[in-house]
Formats: C-alpha cells, structure tokens, sequence
C-alpha cells in the first residue's frame, strides 16, 4: 500500500521536487512507486516556467511556449491534479487538507511549495481596477489586454521584476514609465555606474524613469487614472503594475501552527518543524535565508524528493545566486556582495564610449562580487572563481579582460552575446547558432549546461563555446540560471563531486569500483560511461599496486589501445622517445605499413608518425612486428603522457644550452606509460628561443645557460593558455624530480578529464608552488610515489596484446547469414 | 575461431525467428561486447552486468560509429564517437536524441549465446 503524498502549490519548485522523486523508482514504472500524489493549484493552469512570465508579457514567446508539464504528464504518472481551487486550511490533526471547494484530501507526507505573492503597497486606491501585481499567467493576461486598450502604463519598482514588466509593456507598444523610491535601479544586484549604464540604455529605448518617488495615492473612478506622489506631482496612467517586491506565501502554514518567520522555517532536508510536512521554493526560509531564484529552489527540490524518497543522504545547505536581467539586447550581470566594504580591494574598468562596465571585489584575493554591464561573457567566470574561492593572485593584472584574454580560440569577437543577432554561430564543432540555443532552451524549459548540451549539442564536442552557451543560457532564463549548483556533481549517478569521490577513496581506502558506489550511494549499478572511467583512473591513482584496472572501464580508446577513427579504424603511433628515430626504426615502421596497407602515414604534431586506417583485428600483429623492431605504444590514444617533444637541441644548434635532448628523452624514460585525467604533454627547448613550444604544454623545461626553467599548466589546443613559471633549477636530476613530483600532485588532487591548465587556474599557482617548491619532503614523497606507481605503469600494452591478452577485443566473430 | 552456424533451431514463440548459435557466453566480458561479421552486416552482442544479453547492428543511428566499441552501462551503450546513449533492448537513442538501431533476440541457454534471424 502506498503512502499518500500532497503537494500543494502546482508551481516550479513542487512539481521538480515530484520529477525529482520519479527519479528514485527503482521500477521503470511511471509516477512514483512509493506514493500516490495529489497536487493541489491555485491557478487554473498546469505547471509553467514563471521565469518565462516576462519574454510572453514582451510577446518573444507564447503561453504555451512555457508550459513545463502538460496534463498528459501529470495523467501519465498518475497524478491527481486540482487545479483553481486552492487549499485553504491544513489539519494536522486529521492530516489532511481543506480546499475551497470543501475537498478534504488525506496526506501521509505533505509538501508545501505555495510560492510568493507580490507586495501591493498599501496606499489609498491601490485595488482600483488596473493596478495589479506581476507575478502570474493571469497578471501577464491582463496586462496585454490592457495594452490593446490604454496607452499609459506606469511600473511602480525599479527593481529586476519592474525593469522586465516595463520592457514587455513597452513592447507591446504601452508609453511606460518606471518609478522607483530611490535614486538608483536594481540596487540589490548593481552598483551605482553600472546602474546608470543600464538606465541609459533604457532611456534610449524610450522608457522613462522617476526616481526618488514616493507613491502616495493611485487616483482614479472606478480605474486607475493617474498617479500621485509625496511631493504631490502626479504621472497620467490607465495601467499600474507594481513590481516592488515579494512576500513568501506562508498564511496556511502559519494557519496550521508550522512555525514560520520571513517564510516557513525548515531544515537541511527541507522539513518543517512537522517532520512529516516539508517545504520547498519561495515560501520557505531556510538558514535565515530567503530565495526568489530558481536554482536554489531546485536544489532544495532535488535534497526534499531525496528525503521522501528515503535516500536521505543529501543536505541542502544553502546557495550561492547570481543575476541576469532578461531584457532582450541588455547584457548585464551581478553576484555576491557588489559594493566594497572596509579591507575589501575593487578591480575595475570602464568604458562608457562602448557601453562597459566590469567591476570585481576582492578581499584577500578572493572574489566577494562582481558586477557587469555591455559584456558579460565572463560572469559565468567569476562566478565560478568566487564560489571555488579561488586565489586570483596570479592572474589579478588580467582578470578584468576576461578568461578570454587567456586565449580562446574559434569564436573571433564575440563577447557580448545578447546582441548578437540568431544566427550567429556559436558552436563551432556541431554548427548550432544562438537562435537554435534560445529557442531549445524556451521550447523545453531547460535551466542547465547540460541540458542545452543534450537538446541542442552545443558545447558538447570540444567546449570551447562554453562559456557563450552559459552566457546565452543566463540570458534567455535570466535569474533561474542553474549555471552554478553548490557543487557540481561527476554525473548523474551520484550527487558527490569528483573532489568528494577523490577523498572518500583516499580516506576510507575504497579499492574497489563497487566499494565507491556504495560507499557514496550511486544511484546506478554499474555507473555510466562519464562516471565510470573516472572511478577507474582515480583508484588507479590511488592504488596504482593494488587497483585491478577494469578494461570495461576505460574509453574504447584506451580498450584498444589505438585511436578510434570515424570510419572505426583505429590509428597507431609508435612512441620516439625525444622525438629521436633511427633508420631501422624507420625502416621496420614502412615495413609495417607495406605489410598491412596503411592508407595513410602523417607525421604528428609531437614529433612522431601516425598509421591511419588499420583494422582493428590487425592491431596485435602489427604491435608484434612494431614491438620485435623496439617500439613501444605511443599512448597516442590515451588519457595519460603523450610526448616529450624537444628542438634540435645543443648537438647542433648553435645557440642551444645545456643538453635539452638527451634531458627530453630522460623525461620521455621516466613518464611514458602513466595515465592521467586527461592527455599530458611535455617538451624541452635548448634556449629561450622556444623552438619546442615549451611554454604551452602541461610541462615544460626551457634550458637557459645557468640551468632549467621549469613551466606548468601551459595548453596550446581549445583554450590557448601560456605556462606558469614554476621556479629555476640548476641540475636534470632536479628537473626529473620536480616534473615526476608536478605531474604526480596532478594525477592525485586534479578532476578527471581536467587537464593541467584549467587544474592549475582552478586551485591557483600559489598552492602549487607550496606544495612542490617550499615543502621539499612533500616534493620528494611525491616523486617517489610517482616512481611507485610508474613500476606498474610501464609495461608496455602493445607487446602484452601482441603477445595474446585481451584478445576477445580483437577478434571478431564470424557467420555466414 | 569458436563459431558456428550450424545449429539452428525454431523459436517456439514466433515459429519464424530462426536461433543461431554464435559465441560461448563467458567469450564475451561483463559489460562489454563482440562483434559478430556476418556477410551482410556487422553485429554487435552486449553482455550486462546479470549477464543479460542483447544484439544489434553495430551502428549508431547517429554518424554510424560502432556501437560495439561502447562503454556498457546498466541495459544501454554509449557509442565511442559523439557519446549518444543507445537503449540496448530497443535500440532507440535515450535522451532527447532521436534514432533507433535495428535489434535482433538474444538469448542465453546453458551457457551458449543464440541470435534469431529472420
């Protein structure tokens, strides 16, 4: 017999929290299997995107455009929908809830999700017939038939709500002034320059502001006619929204005893001071806070259907917002605490010429806040930086241009996105343009990154475009922007982030890929092909001695031990160590190639040859012959150390120091073979000249006459990012030991399939530094622990498939039919 | 190799699938696959983790990449090249991708994998 459970309020956060539920079926039955549901709405609609309310008052989109779930959904998992007629009273007593209707409606669990109303300032005249709030689909409805009607409309609130009302109407063709009580707009979400910014660009659009006023009476008949204010002026208006704030919906709960203050008080599993009645969305305060955003209300939803669904391993504990302001053309972004107080540092930069604003404020080199306007491509950016709190010392004399200015290639000048128009191409690799994004996004309520990945592709190959698809996404869903959850999950089968799996494999010395999952609760058997490659490298990392690596794990890549090609051809690229070859070792590889027609041979950007278009039941012959002539697997396909790439060095060069080959092979020696998060590459210049493009690889050594300068975190693909200067040493033995000690630190701490670049920018320079150049036991205990797992690492795959292992992978089955 | 085609037998159900035997199930890893080359078509035989089995052509509906060469997870493969999620029972893309791959019947039976053609 199922429990009963009752929502009610059929809006954003209630209905995600039941989505949220369906999610822990454990059959693949519809609805839930644990409860039979009743929701309970005020309004005569099915659930819609509020957030959407203001692009239809604008006419961009329809009603319909916004409907998240459709009666048939509600039909389908087998939900009893009451829509228009509101719960009035909840008896706890009776555990039970009273609509207007006179339904009483048993609960066993109930959910409160009753949103927010809008405040309607008190003043005489205010329930005159066209003043109204903005805050639903009949709002919006009266709004637009007031429009067809009357001309002058006046939006009391300069706030974010206000500025979307005033620019729908005005759209809809409504002569609109905007009031607001003090001297600047939006000012919990901008500071004063950026607030002007934005009014300008209002004004030129020919919206029309007063500020400083305070309304003080609505004038009017039976309709609104005319505003008055404490000065006694008066503005002329058929139509007034007021948009000044809004007020957590707590009357029934308060009616029933739950205690409330600003909103209804709940825990970090969302529940009320009734353990059997949880809350979620804007009607709940939690930690003192209120939230008016979407995305903390979704995170609440996803930890209340956790508890309800009796996997109560998830805490919600609060979130960090940031702002969007959804008007079309306008870009313009805030988070955190945007005005300095004392000891805090501000970067800025500004130019009004071209409509820019950045301001960023730190204390101790963290970022606190940041405030946009005109360019906004890197507010997803900040934020990130200031949720990770991340240590900007490094990069603080650039962090104004942008993370573009660390070099991003393929997307030309393309900064601020909301003016650029829909066709513009945004995603290189899969041609999707920003029209095709904004529409997937209204079209299917999407909120996340990785939802827009999943609809439309974008960003989802190469993820250079990132950051214009985050920026497109705040933008289009404005304040709901889910960009940023407290902590990002490794997929969705776990809620635990890759720093959480990291350590519970370290601190509870989980060995195996099912101890993990069950240790942190997946919610899948056997993971997922984003997950469980990642369990795979970090146990082997982790205990490279002891830690069976689990081939059904690894990308086909690293399966098959070559690179996987469009056609299903695998590519080969036997190893140079220093980029060195000899005649025999060039003969042996034409031989190869003679014997199994290779169709085509290339010569690599590192420094090595690369067989294309062999068949896969090929592969180990081919490996023996490569094998018998000295050769070992390039690991040209794998996660793990590419290549040592070196110029022609000192032997030859006359401006070459130190013996910079023979050190770029001892380094090839004394890495090949490891497995990373990601791809890793190295290179050895003889001098300052570079030739070996030292300075954009994860490591690299530029000898200089007095010694080596060592280099990290350096990319020269998607994101072209110049190294960081480690430090200087005098010895190749010091060389080897930083570099086993660096990449180490890295293939311990860094997140699967983050590469040294965006590792090093995420925990900072410094920290780096620390932990390899001032602490010299912790630098030599890591080399050492790198040399440890190396002995097991260095066996080469060819020779062992060459010699017969794993050979089910290779051989294909044959019937005649 | 260890294929053969001369067992064939009727399925009772349909009384038209026709039961080939093709590979020893432990010839196969948990959640991993073979690849069976007929003269027509490659297929691919997925075993799970509960040693389910299933068969399709080994072709993504999407650019053709072989789905064979997949990571198996639960009773879906991710194929290698674009990362779509293929159902292996139905052969339909999960997700909002939209395809299907042709699938054939396969069942265990003492330890031997058996694929129906029609």
């Amino acid at each position: 017999m199922k429990e009963k459970l009752v929502l009610i309020g059929n809006g954003m956060a209630g209905v995600r929290a039941l989505e949220e539920l369906f999610k822990h079926n454990t059959s693949s039955d519809k609805g839930s299997d644990l409860y039979d549901i009743t929701v309970i709405g005020a309004e005569p609609h099915p659930n819609y995107n509020r957030i959407m309310l203001s692009p239809v008052l604008a006419g961009e989109q329809t009603i319909n455009d916004i409907i998240l779930n459709t009666s048939e959904w509600y039909e389908e998992n087998g939900i009893e929908l009451v829509t228009g007629d509101p719960a009035i009273e909840i008896s706890r007593i009776q555990k039970s809830v009273i609509t207007e209707s006179g339904k009483n409606i048993h609960y066993d669990r109930l959910l409160i999700a009753t949103g927010s109303t809008p405040f309607i300032i008190p003043v005489p005249g205010a329930d005159k017939e066209g003043v109204l709030g903005f805050r639903d689909i009949h709002d919006v409805q009266t709004m637009v038939k007031a429009s067809r009607e009357y001309k002058k409309a006046v939006v009391i609130g300069g706030g974010l709500l206000g500025l979307e009302a005033a620019n729908g109407l005005m759209k809809q063709g409504m002569d609109v002034t905007v009031v607001h009580l003090l001297d600047s707009l939006m000012e919990r979400q901008l500071d004063k320059p950026a607030s002007a910014l934005l009014k300008a660009s209002l004004e030129t659009r020919g919206m029309k502001f007063l500020m400083e006023a305070s309304t003080a009476e609505i004038v009017g008949d039976k309709r609104v006619s005319s505003v008055k204010f404490a000065d006694g002026s008066e503005v002329e208006a058929d139509l007034v929204v007021m948009a000044v704030g809004i007020r957590p919906d707590i009357e029934l709960a308060q009616k029933a005893g739950i205690h409330c203050q600003r909103g209804i008080v709940v825990n970090d599993t969302m529940q009320t001071f009734d353990p059997l009645i949880y809350a979620v969305g804007e009607c709940v305060q939690h930690r003192n806070e209120c939230y008016g955003l979407v995305a903390p209300l979704f995170e609440q939803a996803r930890v209340a259907a956790n508890h309800l669904a009796q996997v109560g391993s998830t805490r919600y504990i609060g979130s960090m917002t940031s702002t969007k302001l959804k008007v079309t053309g306008i870009d313009l972004f805030s988070a955190g605490e945007f005005n300095e107080e004392e000891g805090d540092e501000v970067l800025q930069m500004q130019d009004v010429a071209s409509g820019v604003y950045k301001k960023l404020v730190l204390k101790d080199n963290v970022i606190k806040g940041a405030v946009m306007f005109g360019d906004t491509m890197d507010g997803t950016w900040y934020f990130s930086l200031m949720r990770d709190a991340t240590n900007i010392a490094d990069f603080r004399r650039t962090i104004l241009f942008g993370q573009h200015d660390l070099g991003d290639a393929g997307h030309g000048e393309a900064s601020a996105v909301m003016s650029l128009p829909d066709d513009a191409e945004i995603c290189g690799c899969n041609g999707v343009s920003k029209g095709n994004i904004v529409q997937a996004i209204s079209k299917n309520g999407i909120f996340t990154l990785d939802e827009v990945r999943a609809h439309t592709k974008a960003s989802s190959s190469c993820g250079s475009c990132t950051g214009l698809v985050e920026s497109i996404l705040a933008s289009t869903v404005g304040e709901g922007y889910d960009a940023t959850p407290s902590k990002k999950a490794v997929c969705a089968c776990t809620d635990c982030s890759h720093d959480e799996v990291i350590d519970a494999i370290k601190d509870h010395e989980l060995k195996t890929m099912d101890a993990v999952r069950q240790f942190l609760e997946w919610k899948t058997p056997d993971g997922c092909a984003a997950c469980r490659p990642a369990l795979n490298y970090y146990l082997l990392a982790r205990w490279p001695e002891e830690y069976q690596d689990d081939a059904q794990s690894r990308f086909i890549n690293e399966r098959a031990h070559g690179n996987i090609q469009k056609d299903g051809t695998y590519s080969v690229v036997p190893r140079m160590f220093g980029g060195l070859v000899k005649p025999n070792e060039l003969r042996a590889i034409a031989d190869v190639c003679d014997k199994f027609e290779v169709p085509e041979m290339k010569v690599t950007g590192g420094q090595r040859i690369d067989l294309f278009g062999v068949k896969k039941e090929d592969l180990p012959a081919m490996w023996k012959d490569l094998t018998d002539a000295g050769f070992v697997s390039g690991h040209a396909y794998g996660k793990a150390m590419r290549t040592v790439k070196t110029c022609a060095g000192k032997t030859w060069c006359r401006f070459g120091t130190q013996n910079s080959t023979r050190l770029g092979v001892k380094l090839e020696e004394l890495t090949w073979g490891s497995y990373m998060q990601h791809k890793f590459k190295l290179a050895v210049s003889g001098c300052p000249r570079n030739c070996a493009e030292a300075t954009i690889k994860d490591f690299g050594v530029v000898c200089v006459d007095s010694g080596y300068e060592l280099h990290i975190g350096g990319n020269g693909g998607i994101k072209v990012r110049v190294t960081d200067l480690l430090c200087k040493v005098e010895t190749e033995e010091e060389v080897l030991e930083y570099c086993a000690a660096f990449t180490q630190k890295y293939r311990e701490e860094a997140h699967y399939l983050e590469r040294t670049a965006p590792w090093v920018e995420r925990v900072g320079l410094t920290y780096v530094k620390e932990c390899i150049l001032d602490d010299e036991a912790e630098r030599k205990a890591l080399a050492e622990r790198f040399k440890i797992s190396q002995k097991v690492a260095q066996v080469d795959p060819w020779k062992e498939r060459a010699d017969g292992q794993a050979s089910h992978e290779f051989t294909p089955l044959k019937i005649a039919g | 190799m260890n294929m053969n085609a001369l067992k064939e037998e009727l399925d009772g159900d349909s009384g038209m699938d026709v039961w080939t035997e093709v590979v020893a199930l432990d010839q196969i890893p948990q959640l991993g696959s073979r690849v069976i080359a007929t003269d027509t078509m490659n297929i691919a035989v997925f075993r799970t983790a509960s040693d389910e089995v299933f068969a399709m052509k080994d072709e993504c509906p999407h650019k053709k990449g072989p789905l064979s060469q997949g990571i198996v997870h639960g009773t879906s493969v991710t194929c290698p090249l674009h990362n779509w999620k293929i159902d292996l029972a139905s052969g339909e893309a999960l997700g909002p991708d939209e395809g299907c791959t042709n699938v054939f019947s396969a069942k265990v039976e003492n330890g031997t994998v058996y694929i129906a053609f029609r």
